[in-house]
């Protein structure tokens, strides 16, 4: 046997090791053997997700000087730290891929790696903090919980730290739409408005229909999604009509109802000309979100730097010293 | 391991009550679980003042950090400056409610913070300095955290229960800050040529605001001698040999610098403030003021 067909069957031997492990339900990590394909669908995945984190700092953080009582300031504050650290463990878990975090921000700052388009809409109102927790964060919560069982390990791992904060945030923000329906006309008028504005950019945070959705049926297959995007869709819809009621809103599709035989709500179509007009760079604040972030980490570089050369200088002194 | 049931744990729709809530935002009252006796003989108007005096320094100093968060030049420090803003933000809620129960007008640590003008604020005019240079917050944090550090350190044995519960709490929050800022202190000192000068710079803003810090107010003096409060010009020594020592380990000469001046004597702590501070409060105060009606 030659050793190129010695290497096949070896590469052969270790792709059933891969799919068995997947198909047992069992985790994939770091030093195990993974095919590329794999490996980049990933990459991409967990990049995207952590800039979602980072990005989605932004229409919150737009609130946080102006929090209007120092209670709702805390919870707020305390929600988009969190946020940090949630991109945090995500860029960590997306290295031990063999990427570097340096390299995901270059790439989030040329614009060449996306996050979840709904960061694109803008936070009007302080109502806004409030839906963003209750319905983003609840879709969030929907795409994420199957993704504690993802087949790769540290993400799964990260996932589950994450999705718990998560459902604290989601806590949160619907706490707030309560007691703002139970405050002034003014503010059951801004919460009405903010679940008007960001119902439908919810609904598309699940991605195109299941049919206009290539990549679904390979990320199945690898054990890293576990249900379509039209099922999750359902489910968010099923689980957040109730608790709009509950609050006294209106969720703005005429064409919501409870269909008993299904056991489900029926429910319109997003318009998602929008979505890809969002996803194509033209929602109402893509330049400025990536803007923002460009402006931080080029406008910090001399502070990177700083460090970068105290650490070496240290190293060598510490060399010297020997 | 499942975790599809989080989906039903989600969809409850009466969060009230639950006790998965994330620490810090059930409850509204931050002096809950803390005596709130007032020591015997102690001028309620002066204590109230200076309730006010360290708390207004926290709420503004916190205002100013908050600035940073989704502009910092990395992660780990968007979250270490949330983290010490947060922490300074519990401070002063705590203070601000002390000051409020104290002075028995019915005013609430809300309406302290949104609903008080200019000059009715007392904290020192140090903290208002404007953020978004990395090198003046660095400067702005050390000076403070290391003056707050040796206050809070006396604090812990005031005769009053809730400033020594309060400083006891705060004490360990401040020391990490004082860390943070040393640490940043030295990395940009010794780092480049470039940081070095920003970080000079930086304390080229802050330290004409120093001297502020040591003044020694009435209200200030009159608690101290009841064993309330601490008289802010003991601390003078011990603030001096910290900045000292961050200074030498971060290759600094501190700049020399003409002080800035009082307006007829009086500075932040009578309620006399830099301009800056008035486009601070015209943001944070905005939406609480413009629905008097609305309950947040």
């Amino acid at each position: 046997m030659s050793t190129e067909e010695a290497t096949i069957t070896d590469e052969e031997r270790l792709h059933q090791r891969f799919e068995s492990t997947v198909e047992h339900d069992q985790r994939v990590e770091p030093r195990d053997w993974m095919p590329e394909g794999y490996r980049k669908t990933l990459v991409r995945q967990i990049a995207q997700h952590a800039h979602s984190e980072i990005i989605g700092m932004q229409p919150e953080g737009n609130w946080l000087t102006r929090a209007p009582s120092l209670r709702r300031k805390a919870i707020l504050l305390a929600k988009v730290q969190d946020e940090a650290g949630h991109g945090l463990y995500l860029y960590s878990a997306a290295e031990t891929l063999g990427v570097e975090r340096s390299d995901l921000t270059e790439k989030l700052v040329a614009r060449r790696q996306k996050y979840s388009s709904i960061f694109n809409y803008p936070a009007l109102t302080f109502a806004d903090i409030g839906v963003i927790g209750w319905l983003v964060d609840g879709a969030a919560i929907v795409n994420q919980v199957p993704l504690c069982r993802c087949s790769y390990g540290p993400y799964a791992r990260a996932m589950i730290r994450i999705c718990k904060e998560e459902s604290f945030h989601q806590r949160q923000g619907y706490e707030l739409l309560l007691t703002m329906m139970h405050g002034s006309e003014q503010q059951r008028r801004d919460v009405q408005d903010a679940v008007d504005r960001w119902w439908w950019p919810s609904l598309m945070m699940f991605g195109p229909p299941d049919g206009d959705s290539p990549n679904t049926q390979q990320s199945m297959a690898w054990g890293i999604k576990r249900h379509t995007n039209d099922q999750l869709r359902q489910k968010f819809v099923d689980m957040t009509v109730p608790q709009a009621e509950v609050l006294g809103v209106t969720l703005p599709d005429s064409g919501l109802s409870y269909n008993a035989e299904r056991e489900h709500y029926e429910f319109s179509e997003p318009d998602w000309e929008e979505f890809h007009r969002v996803l194509a760079g033209e929602g109402p604040c893509n330049t400025q979100r990536v803007e923002r972030r460009r402006a931080a980490h080029e406008g910090g570089s001399w502070v990177r730097e700083a460090a970068a050369a105290h650490a070496a200088k240290q190293a060598e002194r510490g060399r010297a010293a020997v | 391991m499942s975790f599809d049931n989080a989906y039903e744990a989600i969809a409850e729709t009466h969060p009230e009550g639950d006790a998965r809530w994330a620490f810090g935002t059930g409850f509204d009252d931050p002096l809950s679980g803390v005596d709130t006796t007032l020591p015997a003989g102690v001028d309620t108007g002066d204590l109230a003042a200076y309730c006010l005096m360290l708390g207004d320094d926290a709420l503004i100093l916190s205002q100013r950090l908050t600035e940073w968060v989704t502009c910092a030049h990395e992660l780990e420090d968007e979250v270490a400056l949330a983290n010490i803003a947060l922490d300074l933000l519990g401070q002063a809620r705590m203070l601000l409610s002390r000051a409020g129960s104290v002075e028995g007008l019915g005013r609430d640590e809300d309406a302290l913070a949104y609903f008080r003008s200019e000059p009715e604020f007392r904290n020192v005019r140090l903290v208002e300095l404007p953020g978004g240079d990395f090198g003046r917050t660095i400067a702005a944090l050390l000076v403070s955290s290391t003056w707050r550090l040796a206050l809070l350190n006396r604090l812990v044995s005031s005769t009053d229960p809730v400033l020594a519960a309060i400083a006891a709490k705060a004490v360990k929050e401040v020391t990490y800050h004082r860390e943070y800022a040393a640490r940043w202190a030295v990395r940009l000192g010794d780092g480049t040529e470039y940081s070095a000068e920003r970080l000079r710079s930086g304390f080229a803003d802050v330290l004409p605001l120093v001297d502020e810090l040591f003044t020694g107010h009435a209200v200030e003096r009159r608690l101290a001698a009841s064993g309330v409060a601490v008289d802010s010009t003991e601390l003078r020594e011990e603030f001096d040999g910290v900045l000292a020592q961050v200074a030498e380990q971060a290759l600094l000469r501190l700049p020399e610098v003409n002080r800035v001046g009082s307006v007829g004597g009086l500075a932040g702590r009578d309620g006399v403030h830099t301009e800056h501070l008035g486009y601070l409060l015209a943001e944070m105060q905005s939406l609480a003021r413009s629905d008097p009606e609305a309950t947040w």
